[in-house]
């Protein structure tokens, strides 16, 4: 390990390795620091890789990279406490390349290939090192202190990119600490069980995959939900709840996913399971307004501890990570072109972000983290008001359908009122549109 | 094969979840609480955000223990603390919690 480097990446996420991977690449000489054993030892997410970026970078990467299955079916489920009702979608255009650019992925295994490819174009990556610090001069971050025997190492401009758990980017004080209600707890447990039955059990053919949400009494008619993800020969199943709900609701994440897994529309998917790992990783779903400095003299930030996560029911993260290494990396290569790392340059990186889907999709959805805390009745009494509704709009009997109409719109109305259900209505069409 | 597939999910506690994953425990915590604030804290979130329950409110002691060696790591207890009084360093270098999945 030399003393300088072109480029020094702090964590070998999704983020991190596309930066590394693309100024590798360009020829730059570029370290990163992993504090894991490996790359991925440390990382979880609930289960979608979205690929656009990815493709981009290596073309038809499924041929090579451990991917689980590829999501052709896409299931939307409101619970209330005995029922459901559930919007399911499935196309079979997306079994064609490439696959919709959505993939079941097992981040410690994805990440450690992708590690692999940013070393074969030439990066460095050295795990087991914790960055604790970065060196600065004045304004400008001249490298990184790491927690090992001459851990002192110099870099024309750091990329940060150490996750939602943003210690370093805090430090320096490129952002505040996050507020709870801008941070999602998941917890997530690998359930394995044979290839077959999932196929079976979620209707899919070899190869296809599903993503299954849950919504309302999935968390106890909490804000948040509940997912179940088919890999191959296992599930991904958890709960992500806003950080701020937890407290205020003296909820525990740990019994949030049992009481989820029991409900009586979940339970049945997960038979015959064997819970194989249990895990637990923050989402940082402040988007838009709760954004982070992104550069300053000889520093970018980039995935996660930039809060770039689209928070709207597309929960896309992986992919907004991976765009910013791209710009990351573009503007680390224009930087040195004109040999000037200073915050004036380096804003490049804010722009390309801007003019990209990125934060053209994080302005869009906004509103979402505060649409969703405004408007706990998305979780709890609609779910439970539909279901009254069309359990007796379903339920056969002796009386006139025009009594039973009126009756059950009497119901509803006692539960949710209809000034309030359009006002929330117009409120949450940000969700998805 | 699916009779065996029809039977409920297995129940684990938390304990025996824990016990599934790969530690490697460093002698030193990452976890550092400034048991003064704990002490005087009425609100002690930490005890209930953490998935994996590493701090225990211990009523003999009056304070807050930490169990840090089953810590996954994921910062909610950073985050839920109102007093800021939880010093979270990242596990030194290859230590803390290795998933095999992800």
């Amino acid at each position: 390990m030399s003393d300088r480097y072109d480029c020094i990446i702090v964590g070998a996420g999704p983020a991190g390795i596309t930066a590394a991977y693309k100024l590798a690449g360009a020829g730059l000489n570029v370290l990163v620091f992993e504090r894991g054993e490996f790359p991925g030892s440390k990382n979880m997410f609930g289960g979608i890789l979205y690929s656009t970026i990815l493709n981009k970078l290596i073309p038809e990467f499924w041929k090579e990279a451990p991917v689980e299955r590829h999501v052709v079916r896409r299931r939307y489920s409101f619970l209330s406490k005995d029922s459901e009702a559930a919007f399911d979608l499935k196309f079979d255009a997306f079994n064609n390349p490439p696959y919709n650019h959505s993939f079941t992925v097992l981040r410690a295994r994805f990440d450690k290939w992708f590690a692999k490819k940013a070393e074969e174009a030439g990066a460095v990556i050295v795990t087991d090192a914790v960055v604790d610090d970065f060196i600065t001069e004045g304004e400008k971050v001249e490298g990184v202190r790491v927690r090992m025997e001459g851990g002192t190492v110099y870099g024309d401009v750091v990329i940060c990119a150490e996750g939602a758990n943003s210690l370093l980017s805090e430090k320096i004080g490129m952002k505040k600490k996050p507020d709870p209600a801008n941070m999602v707890l998941g917890v997530k447990e690998i359930i394995s069980l044979p290839k077959g039955v999932i196929e079976d059990r979620f209707s899919l053919e070899d190869g296809e995959g599903a993503a299954l949400e849950f919504f309302g009494e999935a968390l106890g008619g909490e804000i948040g939900s509940g997912f179940i993800y088919t890999n191959r020969d296992t599930l991904s199943v958890g709960i992500g709840c806003p950080i701020s709900v937890l407290k205020e609701k003296g909820l525990k994440s740990h019994e949030l996913i049992e009481f989820f897994k029991k409900h009586p529309s979940v339970k049945n998917f997960l038979r015959g399971g064997k819970i194989e790992e249990y895990s637990a990783h923050m989402i940082p779903e402040g988007g838009y307004d709760a954004l982070p400095d992104l550069a300053r003299d000889g520093l970018l930030l980039a995935g996660d501890c930039a809060g770039l996560l689209n928070p709207s029911l597309y929960k896309e993260g992986t992919n907004l990570a991976m765009a910013s290494g791209v710009f990351a990396a573009d503007t680390v290569i224009e930087a040195r072109e004109k040999g000037d790392f200073s915050k004036a340059t380096l804003e490049g990186y804010v722009k390309r972000l801007k003019e990209s889907f990125v934060l053209k999709d994080l302005k869009r959805y906004r509103d979402v983290p505060a649409t969703l805390h405004s408007v706990p009745g998305f979780f709890k009494e609609y779910p439970e008001g539909i279901m009254e509704l069309l359990q007796g709009h379903f339920t056969i009997s002796d009386k006139s359908k025009e009594d039973i109409h009126k009756e059950i719109k009497r119901l509803f109305r006692d539960k949710v009122s209809l000034w309030r259900l359009l006002r929330d209505i117009y409120k949450l069409r940000r969700l998805i549109t | 094969m699916t009779e065996e597939y029809l039977k409920p999910l297995e129940e684990k506690t938390l304990a025996e979840k824990l016990f599934l994953l790969r530690f490697r425990v460093d002698g030193v915590s990452h976890l550092i609480l400034n048991k003064e604030v704990c002490w005087e804290c009425d609100e002690r979130a930490c005890l209930l955000i953490c998935p994996s329950g590493v701090y225990r409110w211990d009523e003999g002691k009056k304070e807050v223990t930490v169990s840090y060696e089953g810590c996954l790591e994921c910062g909610a207890c950073r985050i839920s603390c109102p007093q800021g009084a939880i010093d979270w360093k990242n596990p030194r270098g290859g230590f803390g919690v290795a998933y095999r999945f992800g």
